[in-house]
């Protein structure tokens, strides 16, 4: 049952997909209703799929690979939802779907839904570490996606070729004023996360511990460059892509060796 | 009931020939007199025309007639200049009038305005009834739906519109901007006044001679700036509009580095319609500079009216389904027929666009 949940979820993301995809092929670029609709849909099946596993679990589903990646891309939805609209940038699911679409579609062919019995009593600050640093990285893929639309229309500026897309795309600044917010959002719930982690009541993995430090100060080092303007708004949007990449990697990391070695 | 349109318009008529037959103010009351039930006249710089519906059959000539301003209106054989639609035709050409299809720059939103205008007019001196006046809001309704569901009002097809166009993309809105218009030729002032009109209230005007800098300034809401102080201001300013006649290049790579490097975070848009040119083109490669030159300004617009053009078979396919509709409402079973006559009738339009 939960499964077929996620199944009309990730529908809803590809009629997005390839909505935007019809748009594009005939020049004619109005996904903006569609696409939150169909966005916003895909996240109530993705809540109700959540809400059932974890009722399941007893609690957060985010016990392997393929519930954080579901996990995660409910975070996407979630921030692009509450974010996404209030900053005028509805493109952005024309940008957001795809992501989504891509994370659950391979959580739903890969085989990583093995079910491990975890016998242990809920840690609930091991859960809000864990959920909480998801929710993070949810604004930094949307930064991602800001970056990206902001590359996207920077180059069409610069080399004078404006497609159908450049008359959608918000403009400059107000792309660079929504990355900077994601940033600053993300890296606050990321903070969250982090410190959440030393109440856990257990040793973490020192590698794990190493990395998220790392990528927390990839994420400081960008937002006081960007404080300090020391970097131009293409550097930041292009540092947002490499910062989100490295994210993905770094949770694939944890979440890899956590199935390896689960906590007690 | 006969609903026709008489008319002639930039594609059969040259300005001369129109100028004829627009500015006659009692057309439409003479059109009444040769025996229309409701007449509409529909007068822009690019077309004269009426819309009509009569109980008898009235001819193109006793039209054309109606709408010369000479007195002579019997030795004339005003005929072939005008076009003349008829029934479904007609309703499917007004409704390609509304939405600018049939405009000159396809796509151009003042035809809508001037539309409503006549309507208003007719409506209010008596001379548009049901008939007319359901066949004008349908088509204020289509023009809209066109607009909102394609791109055909898309992209600035003019300097001004262009530059005005490029900024909002760079910067959302212009209230905040600072401008600096470097050269106060014609160009210049039209595309400061099209940014003023958008909102900008910080307008810089320089120029070699500081009273045709005041005075352009004086004439934008602006303020004049010393011709020797205008590489400085390059620091504050979001946008740098210039068009002097200087033989030499006014603004470099190496001028402009170290200002940039105290702005890093705040783009300069700059639209150099001079020629020669007064800008280095290598200023483009520089970090969140955006350089347009006269020429690339012509492509954007030349863009624009290509992307327009490719709105058109989406437009024509919303006009089809209305022009069946409003045919249906009016005059029930004769869609068939007009859903037959309206595929001819597209081909003839798909063939027209292919040769804008």
């Amino acid at each position: 049952m939960d499964r077929y949940l996620l199944i009309a979820s990730t529908i809803c993301f590809l009629a997005a997909v390839v909505h935007t995809a019809i748009e594009l092929r005939r020049a004619v670029f109005h996904p903006l209703r569609f696409n939150f609709f169909a966005i916003g849909l895909g996240f109530i099946f993705q809540t109700a799929f959540l809400s059932i596993r974890g009722h399941q679990l007893e609690r957060c589903p985010i016990t392997n690979l393929f519930e954080v990646f579901i996990f995660l891309a409910w975070s996407v939805a979630l921030i692009y939802m509450l974010v996404g609209t209030a900053y005028r940038l509805s493109l952005m699911g024309a940008f957001t779907a795809p992501l989504v679409l891509l994370l659950q579609g391979f959580a739903l062919i890969a085989p990583i839904d093995s079910r491990h019995p975890v016998n242990a009593p809920v840690n609930s600050w091991l859960e809000f570490h864990a959920s909480i640093s998801l929710v993070a990285y949810g604004a930094f893929a949307l930064a991602c996606i800001a970056g990206v639309m902001y590359l996207l229309q920077e180059r069409q500026l610069k080399t004078h070729h404006l497609h159908s897309i450049f008359y959608h795309l918000p403009p400059l600044t107000n792309l660079f004023a929504a990355i900077t917010r994601l940033l600053w959002l993300g890296f606050a719930l990321y903070t969250a996360g982090i410190v959440s982690g030393f109440f856990t009541g257990h040793p973490l993995p020192r590698i794990q511990v190493v990395s998220a430090i790392v990528l927390w100060l990839l994420y400081a080092a960008i937002l006081q460059a960007r404080h300090l303007k020391w970097l131009a708004p293409k550097r930041v949007a292009a540092l947002c892509i490499i910062g989100f990449s490295a994210a993905l990697a770094l949770l694939w990391g944890i979440t890899f060796t956590a199935e390896l070695h689960p906590l007690p | 009931m006969n609903l026709f349109c008489v008319g002639l318009s930039h594609h059969t008529a040259n300005v001369a020939t129109r100028e004829q037959f627009a500015g006659n103010a009692a057309a439409e009351s003479i059109v009444r007199q040769a025996g229309c039930a409701e007449t509409l006249l529909l007068t822009t710089c690019n077309r004269v025309e009426v819309y009509a519906v009569s109980d008898k059959q009235v001819s193109t000539d006793e039209i054309a007639r109606c709408l010369t301003a000479t007195t002579d209106r019997n030795t004339h054989n005003y005929a072939p200049p005008f076009y003349r639609y008829e029934d479904h035709k007609c309703v499917q050409h007004l409704f390609r009038v509304a939405s600018g299809l049939d405009s000159m720059v396809v796509g151009e939103s003042e035809i809508l305005g001037q539309a409503k205008k006549a309507y208003e007019s007719a409506r209010t001196s008596g001379a548009v009834g049901p008939y007319l006046h359901r066949l004008f809001q349908r088509a204020f309704r289509v023009a809209k739906q066109v607009r909102t569901h394609t791109d055909i009002a898309r992209g600035a097809v003019s300097v001004g519109s262009v530059a005005v166009e490029l900024a909002q993309r760079i910067f959302g809105k212009l209230s905040e901007c600072k401008v600096l218009v470097l050269g106060a030729g014609e160009t210049s002032e039209r595309t400061a006044r099209a940014l003023v009109s958008r909102g900008v209230t910080d307008l810089r005007v320089s120029n070699r001679s500081l009273d045709r800098a005041r005075e352009l300034a004086q004439m934008v809401g602006g303020q004049a700036v010393p011709f020797d102080d205008w590489a400085a201001q390059c620091r504050e300013i979001d946008i740098l509009l210039t068009s002097t006649s200087s033989e030499t290049l006014l603004l470099t790579h190496d001028i402009l580095a170290p200002m940039l490097r105290e702005r890093l975070d705040r783009p300069l848009f700059i639209i150099d319609i001079a020629v020669p040119r007064d800008v280095d083109p290598s200023v483009n490669e520089m970090q969140g500079v955006y350089l347009y030159d006269i020429d690339s300004i012509r492509s954007v617009a030349e863009q624009s009216l290509a992307l327009r053009r490719q709105q058109i078979a989406a437009a024509e396919a919303i006009i089809a389904n209305h022009v069946i509709e409003f045919v249906d409402s009016i005059s029930p079973g004769s869609s068939r027929r007009s859903r037959t006559a309206d595929h001819s009738s597209l081909d003839e339009n798909a063939l027209r666009a292919s040769q804008l």
